[in-house]
């Protein structure tokens, strides 16, 4: 059932129109005692392979929420999810299992790296879970995190990286399976507008190899490096536009004052 | 995930805590510790009292006055009276296995000499005894068989009684009395510890000539036992058996009927040692299984702790793709890591306390290969059993619930 995510350029063309991801009137609600929080009223979305989609929103409107959906970690309380063309709900929990690990790579909105444990070991977590022999893990947890340029880094514990580093960390470990697609809540947030922008690149790059990209952010700044913005409001799809002018964030770093690292 | 990869894994976890994975660990260490120090020194104390058992003469026999029932009582043994001086004649006239036998009779004894004073047991019997036991003097002689015909007033004393009684001062040739009869002490015999099968005092004793005991002190013509040597340690059971066959003939016991009597060979004695030692094993089992259960829920504590610290990391693990079964055996891997590791210091623990103890006592160490087998076995059980409630908490979170947990 696995289709592969290698950047195969003959392969990307014949299924560029392939949808990947189909959402139809999904719902969330959070009981709270006597409350019911609506996060989620009725999302709708089809993304296609190598696709490059930004989601804005207010902060509440229910990004994370359909994200975590998206990502297989939460289920919704009414709709129907279908990634590569599975009924997700249809899945037992170890079937669930085995696609958050190789299918989706996730970056979540905190870094959720865990603590005391180096770069190297954090980026090599999901290769300890999938059916690869350790030097395997270990060669593609390094090449990972050379590919967001912390090769220079892999012994340093997430206390001794920076926010930008530590976010980086968290892409590598996101990307070390090989998936064919990434989910990403903010992982510009809190981050100086550079690193931010160097974040955009490596997506950039990431998205022209076919990876298909899903990623939450507050900038607008951020948004345009996408190719496909949509809004949230309210738990609603409030807009969903194609960008035309799509900077490349390589050159765009050009024109940024240079930071130390 | 291979199994190596999951115990570095649970080491590292458990090296993040190490005064409190030592701490979990102590339950386990010192109930393996301890039965494995006890379990050395009783095997130790075992051997030691076969040794002594051997020491005493493997040929040695004991004929003992029987038990009678009184009125439905039970009067322990040595309370019949058909035990006499002529059984013994006719034992070493018609019993061709039985080489030497001496008569015996007891009787307690306050001991008086200058202003000290001493209670007890005074033993009649005949010289020949002191060589049916190869027990030598340390000091003066035996008395003779004159002094048996005579019912002399003499008499033999062991170490405890002489050190009681004479300090320092020079015993032989002095004037005791015993239960207000004087006696002149001939000789003091080497002493032989106290009796690690009995756990009595075996030097606390007064050996006077059985005519002596009998005419002058109780006033009883029967006998309480009889030693007998065998000609050979091969011959011995041929000589319990002919004895017995002797006896009942002599005490007219109809077939069927029970014995007045008994005769103990010493590899009954030995066996009788060995079965205190098997009780003393179970007991020891059974102070085991409480000190590991103990450590075991110990173990289970820590790991529920442990479980709600790591929430996040679980919801980190399961949201990378790990399974249920995965966080299962990370989990279980770490209780039985912690057992294992507190199994195999309480076994180094438990050698060192019984190579300490038995040095004192001078006992031998014995501990065999298959306790030390078991109790590895044993914690790894432990560690499974009490590990895996835990770790079904963890493998049943859910992961968006984890990774929410502060
Ligand atoms: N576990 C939960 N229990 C109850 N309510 C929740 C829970 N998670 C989210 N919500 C509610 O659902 C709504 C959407 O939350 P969500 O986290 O999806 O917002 P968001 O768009 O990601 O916001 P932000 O931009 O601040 O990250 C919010 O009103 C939030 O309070
Ligand atoms: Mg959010």
């Amino acid at each position: 059932m696995a289709t592969t995510s290698q950047p195969d350029m003959k392969a990307t063309i014949k299924q560029d129109h392939e949808t990947i991801i189909l959402v139809r009137e999904v719902h969330k609600y959070y009981e709270l005692g006597e409350t019911r929080v609506h996060a989620l009223r009725g999302v709708s979305i089809e993304i296609k392979r190598g696709e490059f989609v930004t989601i804005m929103g207010a902060s509440g409107s229910g990004k994370s929420t359909f994200m975590n959906i998206l990502g297989c970690l939460d289920k919704p309380s009414a709709g129907r999810y279908l990634l590569e063309n599975i009924e997700v709900s249809s899945l037992s929990k170890k079937e669930l299992a085995a696609i958050r690990n190789h299918k989706i790579g996730f970056v979540f909105q905190g870094f959720n790296l865990l603590a005391r444990t180096t770069a190297l070991e954090n980026v090599e977590l999901p290769t300890l879970y999938a059916r690869i022999s350790k030097a395997e893990g270990e060669k593609r947890s390094r090449e990972a995190l050379a590919l967001v340029g912390l090769g220079d880094r892999v012994a340093h514990f997430p206390s001794q990286l920076s926010g930008g580093q530590q976010q980086r960390v968290a892409i590598a470990r996101a990307l070390v399976n090989r998936p064919s697609i990434l989910l990403a809540d903010e992982p510009t947030g809190n981050l100086d507008s550079r690193t931010s922008v160097e974040i955009m690149d490596i997506f950039q790059n990431l998205n022209d190899e076919g990876l298909t990209i899903v990623l939450v952010t507050h900038e607008p700044d951020i948004a345009r490096f996408a190719k496909r913005s949509i809004q949230f409001r309210d738990g609603r799809i409030h807009r969903d536009e194609r960008i035309q002018t799509r900077p490349r964030a390589s050159e765009v770093i050009q024109n940024l004052p240079k930071l130390e690292d | 995930m291979d199994l190596l990869a999951i115990v570095r894994i649970a080491l590292r976890a458990l090296g993040r805590n190490k005064m409190r994975s030592i701490l979990t660990m102590l339950g386990i260490i010192i109930g393996v510790g301890a039965v494995i120090a006890m379990l050395g020194v009783g095997q130790g104390a075992r051997q030691t009292v076969q040794e002594q058992i051997q020491a005493m003469g493997s040929n040695l026999l004991f004929v003992g006055a029987g038990t009678v029932t009184r009125s439905g009582m039970h009067m322990g043994w040595g309370s019949t009276k058909s035990l006499i001086y002529d059984d013994m004649l006719a034992i070493m006239r018609e019993c061709p296995a039985a080489h030497t036998a001496a008569p015996g009779s007891s009787s307690s004894g306050q001991v008086v000499f200058g202003n000290d004073n001493w209670a007890t047991r005074v033993n009649g019997t005949e010289p020949q005894y002191f060589d049916i036991r190869t027990w030598p003097f340390q000091e003066g002689t035996s008395f003779t068989q004159n002094d048996v015909e005579m019912a002399a007033n003499v008499a033999v004393i062991g170490e405890t009684v002489r050190k009681n009684l004479f300090g320092a001062t020079d015993s032989i040739g002095q004037t005791i009395r015993i239960n207000n009869l004087p006696f002149r002490v001939v000789g003091v015999l080497v002493p032989k510890g106290t009796s690690a099968a009995m756990g009595d005092d075996q030097d606390d004793i007064i050996i006077v000539p059985i005519t002596t005991l009998q005419k002058k002190m109780t006033g009883q013509n029967w006998l309480r036992w009889i030693m007998v040597s065998a000609v050979s340690r091969q011959a011995s059971y041929a000589a319990q058996q002919q004895i017995a066959a002797l006896l009942r003939d002599r005490h007219r016991i109809r077939p069927g009927a029970d014995d007045d009597f008994f005769v103990r060979n010493l590899a009954d004695l030995a066996d009788v040692a060995d079965e205190a030692g098997r009780v003393m094993t179970l007991l020891l089992a059974s102070i085991a299984a409480v000190s590991l259960i103990v450590g075991g829920i110990g173990i289970m504590n820590i790991m529920l702790v442990s479980v709600t610290e790591r929430t996040r990391e679980i919801g980190v693990r399961m949201a990378v793709g790990a399974t249920e079964r995965d966080v299962q055996q990370q989990f279980l891997t770490e209780a039985v890591v912690l057992s294992l590791f507190g199994g195999g210091m309480g076994i180094l623990f438990g050698l060192s306390a019984s190579y300490l103890i038995t040095k004192t006592l001078g006992w031998p160490v014995l501990v065999s290969p298959v306790v030390i087998v078991i109790a590895v076995l044993f914690s790894m059980a432990v560690g499974v059993f009490f590990g895996f409630y835990p770790a079904r908490r963890a493998a049943q979170l859910d992961p968006i619930e984890a990774l929410r947990y502060e």
